[in-house]
């Protein structure tokens, strides 16, 4: 800008103050980004923190009402508190809880990651190492940035019909399919309805194709010197596969993976479609705990096929809900979510920096 | 004479020897490809497995497809949505009442308007300031800067929907909206409004635009900028005159991209924008997008086989073809338009 000063030309001068103008303006830009998102974290934290109407008016009312008015008192002020992520949604706002949307939450996690990674890599696998550039390669690539851009609403109709209804061949009621597993009675209900299993695929399908574009970018990332150095040493392509390329290319795996699973953490709206959307006091299985595995670990076998809900479903079920105490207990449920997807981001980010700075080539 | 010819036959004596030895190693060659060993089917099973698990994104497509035109255009079983609402009806009539008891209407364009208006407005806020920090992040951001302001865009993209929906209604629509249009301006604004959903839409669009604008930015060459320089270019004349529309087609791309996810977007217009299909383009009414539409059907008990419940699929599939062109267009003029350099 100094220049400017010195020189007497306006016209440059002008150029210059113009072009001043132009990077405070997309400085601006850049830090509104910022000032969205600490409004909007304070804003819920804000919210989170404290119940609209003073404590002591519900405790008067629930003595009113002759409920164990001491038990009310030692309820805590603020939705956000430990007796939130240990008790189920309930008519009293200040009873509500998020155990079974956690458990749900949890167990889709599971099966989402079981599904996507092996099917996500094994894909990455065949169109970065097996297809040479063909047409099998080309046609699946461009597939999947249509995939990617699809609005998940429609994967959420997808599962709905292929899923919970499986087109409806198994007619009006279902049918339930008995599986002697010789350990344990597997009983599995087709069509699927609407369970953790329907979820879980569902949000499987939706994120696969990032799963898959971020693996490829991992296996590409591994130099070919690997590959041909044990190609000379007399492995079969597998074999280079298995015991060179994979583990060279796995944070980059572990961190697509990971960030896919925090987004499929979030996604409410196919989940919705599926009719996810219940009033429910109940966890996937009656597993409520650890020590519940151990008690009637049959209940394993039962979660993936038993109703559910989940964090997003939870805080959208609460957002619509007319009453004010909702909008606390929504914003509680929010900050908890944030949390999670916040611990699966830096994780992701710890391997990725972790691994980077151990692999050299 | 003598020595001569003894050299001859030794020399043919020799390439004799080659060819047979070269015959005897292409037997064998040909007799181990043709042999079956454990290796090599296992190499082949796990090359098909890998396969398949590639074409299970071709599949997912396919059943995409199958699904929105078995219910919407031409049912195999039973009729389908088309079969009974002609597609002109659909697409001009100005009322969407599925629900009505005796005369139910199904014209789309309150749904699309729903979907236009507040994607424009998410347009109109999210597309100049992605772009506007993606110039500042490629061409005056120091790299400090970068570090900062790069996780904070991957947690703003990172942030679901639902929480942007909360957002709006909670915070945007009584504490900013209300206060300025209502109190000020004397404008009636709905609780439920297109503006609120319009303006997380469009923060929500922030980071897509950023990054892939980025991305177009930062990939033309320096040799460029530097003779802009040259010719006496201020910092504002190379950026705005010479990078930009040597990026033009990945930001036009990125451009076409966010607008497609805004269009996709579901929990926070249904949140915010409220269930009231209006043919409107007030933005302070309540307005229902086709995601919206599908979301509040889905909530409640919609019997499979009704007409309400096939109205699902025919809005699925319009929201489909608008997504899927927008994409493909964003890929054409990426191909088409691409600058390449070097």
């Amino acid at each position: 800008m100094s220049v400017s000063g010195n020189l007497r030309e306006p016209a440059l001068a002008k150029r210059h103050r113009i072009g001043q103008l132009f990077e405070w303006l997309c400085c601006g830009s850049t830090w509104f980004g910022m000032v969205v998102l600490s409004v909007l974290l304070l804003s819920i934290g804000w919210k989170a923190m404290a119940w609209p109407t003073p404590d002591a008016d519900a405790v008067d009312r629930a003595a009113v009402a002759k409920t164990d008015a001491r038990a009310n008192a030692a309820l805590s002020p603020r939705p956000l508190s430990s007796r939130f992520l240990t008790s189920y949604d309930s008519r009293v706002p200040q009873k509500a809880g998020i155990k079974a949307a956690l458990w749900g939450s949890l167990w889709l996690l599971v099966f989402v990651a079981m599904t996507t990674v092996p099917v996500g890599v094994g894909a990455a696998v065949y169109l970065e190492e097996y297809s040479n550039e063909g047409r099998w390669k080309r046609i699946i690539q461009v597939n999947l940035s249509n995939l990617a851009g699809v609005p998940s609403i429609v994967y959420g109709i997808l599962g709905l019909t292929v899923f919970v209804r499986m087109f409806g061949l198994f007619g009006h009621d279902g049918k339930v399919l008995d599986l002697n597993l010789g350990f344990a009675l597997l009983s599995l209900p087709l069509p699927f309805e609407r369970s953790v299993i329907s979820g879980a695929l569902t949000l499987s399908l939706l994120v696969l194709p990032t799963v898959i574009v971020a693996a490829q970018e991992a296996l590409r990332a591994v130099p070919s010197s690997i590959r041909t150095a044990s190609y000379a040493l007399g492995a079969t392509q597998w074999q280079t596969i298995r015991h060179q390329v994979l583990p060279a290319a796995m944070p980059g795996i572990m961190t697509g993976v990971i960030l896919s699973l925090s987004r499929a953490m979030g996604e409410t709206a196919p989940l919705i479609m599926i009719g996810a959307l219940t009033y429910l006091a109940k966890c996937p299985g009656k597993i409520d705990s650890l020590s519940a595995v151990w008690q009637h670990p049959t209940g394993l076998l039962e979660a993936p096929f038993d109703v559910f809900t989940s964090l997003p479903i939870q805080i959208f079920n609460w957002v619509s809900r007319a009453q004010p105490e909702y909008d606390h207990l929504a914003a509680a449920g929010i900050m908890v979510l944030l949390v999670v997807l916040m611990l699966m981001n830096t994780a992701a980010i710890l391997i990725r920096n972790r691994f980077q700075r151990r692999t050299q080539w | 004479m003598e020595s001569c010819s003894t050299n001859v036959t030794n020399s043919e004596c020799c390439v004799s020897v080659a060819q047979t030895s070269a015959s005897i190693l292409m037997k064998r060659s040909n007799s181990l490809a043709r042999r079956f060993s454990w290796t090599r089917a296992r190499e082949q099973v796990i090359r098909l497995t890998l396969f398949l698990c590639g074409a299970l994104s071709l599949l997912t497509t396919a059943g995409i497809i199958v699904v929105l035109f078995n219910e919407a255009i031409y049912s195999f079983a039973g009729t389908a949505f088309f079969q009974t609402v002609s597609i002109t009806d659909f697409l001009f009539d100005t009322v969407w009442a599925p629900q009505h008891p005796d005369k139910p209407r199904f014209g789309i364009l309150p749904l699309l308007c729903g979907t236009f208006v507040i994607a424009g407005l998410g347009g109109v806020i999210g597309l100049p300031i992605g772009l506007a920090s993606a110039i500042y992040l490629s061409e005056y951001a120091k790299p400090k800067m970068r570090r900062i302001v790069k996780p904070v865009l991957e947690i703003l993209a990172g942030i679901p929907t639902v929480v942007y929906g909360y957002f709006a209604l909670v915070f945007v629509t009584p504490y900013l909206l209300r206060p300025i249009f209502q109190t000020w301006l004397g404008f009636n604004v709905d609780i439920f409004n297109a503006l609120s959903a319009g303006i997380v839409v469009g923060v929500m669009i922030i980071p897509t635009v950023c990054s892939l604008s980025e991305d177009a930015l930062r990939a033309v060459p320096r040799g460029l900028r530097e003779a802009g320089y040259a010719l006496g270019s201020t910092k504002y004349d190379v950026s705005l005159k010479v990078v930009v529309p040597a990026a033009l087609s990945g930001i036009l791309a990125s451009f076409l991209l966010a607008m497609a996810r805004a269009i996709g977007e579901t929990m926070a217009v249904t949140i915010a924008a409220g269930q009231q299909p209006r043919l409107t383009l007030n933005p302070f009414r309540g307005m229902e997008t086709m995601t919206a539409y599908i979301v509040n059907i889905s909530l409640g008990d919609t019997e499979a086989g009704s007409m309400e419940y096939k109205s699902l699929y025919a809005v699925a599939l319009s929201l489909f073809v608008i997504t899927l062109s927008m994409n493909v267009l964003a890929q054409w003029v990426l191909k088409r338009f691409r600058e390449v350099y070097e």
